[in-house]
């Protein structure tokens, strides 16, 4: 039965969708609504993240600068220029996509550490961009993003945040699955494996990589908007180094390759700070060594590693 | 004219630092292919160690070297408990690993130590000299001499001892290494050693200059990663050429641009370089073997 879920593409998504939207049977109080949205933008990143690095085997430490890129869009579009917050999303959106093809292009001709470090430039460019120009982003402090308007409806509140979040992440994860399946999918893995052997065998190795890197980066961009839009609030750190890496982390912790282990990577380091806050000053402490022993004990991410002992393929 | 004797005094106090860390990468990437992100945290350590042996009384010629054994222990440590039992671990995996070293390190250091900025007295005073028309501090000369004496050291230690032609040997091919009779693991625990006592030397030489705090390590790490990499990866010389390079740029970009875009133009450089040698300054494009 539940190899069976697992299995299939639908069979995954379904049970996503069943579990989120159950979950909130067992929610003693809103918070853990504000908790679950923030578990599911989180993971809309990592899903699309980990086409890139589980898919195409590509590394971005830079990740967040796209994410920074969406949020700050949705905060200065209405803000400074007018543009209503729904067409500020879908621009921002467009355009971190551009941005991204265009920084890809040479970029993604590195490889390995060499791409890393590029990566992480890029990320470190847009969060200084933010934190310099206070001008347009209120500097360091950051600023108020208004509220999402749709179809006239005003979405505000911890709840109605939840099923949004909610709906979004499972277009993105039904759009991910789809992708994996499909022909670009297969060139993708091809290429993780080996990008010599996937070049010999017609695979246009400079596109796809540009493809994975760009539609990758529309997730985070998208995801980045709705953070935005939920917390009413943004700061540059959200495009700054630290979110980069816990990025990939969730990424890597979940599983890559596995586009439901992104949710669960989401959904345990969202959720560990919160139980941890009780802890004060070990925090770090633990929190570091939770990361330390997943990846020593389950090297190849927690939803991959169980599916492997069971004898299930985990999509 | 002075002032661009001032700018590159400091940038070359702040690059021979940068030079350290990345020669610390360096070591442990050549030795085990690991890219350790907890290389920050030893400069940390050897900064936090003295400055709390000193405000203990301990004078501040003993302060600093057992920091320095105290960052060997845990690099040792990290070595042992985190890295080896992960042996085969995917390279993303192992940056996570030592990324979440990094966290704990962080974290062990706030309770252990506190969450202020501390600073011990320069070694031999704060009177500056005055070069060229430029002030020098002490201090920068120590950082300097430091630095540069660490790499004479290190190079002499590759290139005479036997030892270090047994890292030289692990790095090159473990197996072969192995096959020759080298305890491979040991020299993989020795490099973790000296790359941590390399980052605690680091922290000891500036901490009069720059403070320090307990995480200080991240932007150190970020800084050495690119500066190595700028150098071209697993290139000893690479790293101490990339780290003072990022370092000077900083300073003049500082001075001469904005001080606020001083790290975009580090970044901007080190971009524009690897686009253009996409292996560093230094490194070798490696044949792919299918």
């Amino acid at each position: 039965m539940v190899h069976l879920l697992l299995n299939s593409r639908l069979g995954s998504l379904v049970s996503l969708a069943v579990f989120i939207a159950v979950a909130p049977v067992a929610f003693p109080s809103v918070f853990y609504y504000e908790i679950g949205a923030s578990i599911f933008i989180a993971a809309l990143a990592v899903v699309g993240l980990n086409l890139l690095m589980g898919f195409a085997g590509q590394v971005s430490l830079g990740h967040a600068g796209f994410w920074g890129l969406g949020a700050y869009a949705v905060a200065t579009g209405p803000t400074h220029l007018g543009i209503p917050p729904l067409v500020s999303l879908l621009a921002g959106l467009l355009l971190t996509m551009l941005i991204a093809w265009l920084v890809g292009r040479p970029i993604l001709k590195l490889r390995g550490h060499y791409l890393a470090v590029a990566t992480l430039g890029f990320g470190f460019l847009v969060t200084m961009v933010l934190t310099n120009e206070v001008r347009w982003t209120g500097g360091p402090d950051g600023m108020g993003v208004p509220r999402l308007e749709l179809l006239g409806f005003i979405i505000r509140g911890s709840r109605m945040w939840y099923w949004t979040s909610a709906v979004v992440l499972l277009a993105g994860v039904w759009l991910a699955l789809n992708l994996v399946d499909s022909p670009t999918g297969r060139a993708l893995r091809a290429l993780h494996d080996s990008q010599v052997a996937a070049a010999v065998n017609g695979v246009d190795v400079a596109r796809y990589k540009l493809t994975a890197f760009t539609i990758s980066a529309g997730y985070a961009s998208l995801a980045g908007s709705m953070a935005a839009f939920s917390d009413g609030h943004i700061t540059p750190t959200s495009a700054g180094f630290l979110h980069s890496i816990e990025l990939v982390t969730m990424s890597v912790l979940g599983g890559m390759g596995s586009i439901i282990g992104a949710v669960v990577g989401a959904g345990l380091l969202r959720a560990l700070p919160q139980i941890l806050t009780s802890l004060h000053d070990y925090e770090q402490v633990v929190l570091g060594l939770t990361m330390m022993l997943i990846m020593i004990f389950l090297p190849q991410g927690i939803l991959p590693s169980i599916a492997g002992r069971f004898g299930w393929r985990s999509t | 004219m002075p002032e661009l004797m001032q700018f590159l005094f400091s940038g070359l106090t702040v690059g021979a630092i940068y030079a350290l860390v990345a020669l610390g990468f360096t070591i442990i990437y050549n030795a085990s292919d690991v890219v350790n992100f907890a290389q920050g945290e030893f400069v940390m350590i050897g900064g936090m160690a003295t400055f709390f042996l000193y405000a203990a009384g301990v004078p501040l010629w003993a302060a600093a070297p057992l920091a320095i054994v105290a960052a060997v222990v845990v690099g040792i440590a990290l070595h042992k408990l985190a890295i080896e039992p992960a042996r085969g671990a995917s390279v993303v995996a192992l940056i996570i690993i030592t990324i979440g070293a990094s966290i704990f390190l962080r974290g062990v250091a706030q309770i252990a130590f506190d969450k202020q900025y501390h600073r011990f007295p320069a070694f031999t005073g704060e009177t500056p000299f005055h070069v060229l028309g430029a002030t020098l501090l002490p201090q920068s000369v120590w950082v300097m001499a430091g630095a540069a004496l660490a790499f004479v050291l290190l190079w002499q230690f590759f290139e005479r001892t036997l030892a270090g032609k047994a890292i030289a040997a692990t790095a090159g091919n473990r197996m072969a290494a192995k096959l020759v009779g080298i305890n491979t693991d040991r020299m993989i625990a020795l490099s973790f050693a000296l790359s941590a006592a390399l980052g605690a030397v680091a922290g000891v030489l500036i901490t009069p200059i720059t403070l320090t705090s307990y995480d200080v390590g991240t932007l150190l790490a970020l800084k050495g990663f690119a500066a190595a990499m700028l150098g071209g990866m697993g290139n000893p010389l690479g790293a101490v050429v990339g780290g003072l390079v990022v370092g000077v740029i900083e300073q003049f970009s500082a001075g001469l641009i904005s001080s606020k875009y001083k790290d975009a133009v580090a970044f901007i450089v080190i971009l524009l370089t690897l686009f253009a040698l996409p292996h560093g300054l230094f490194g070798r494009g490696r044949v792919e073997r299918v």
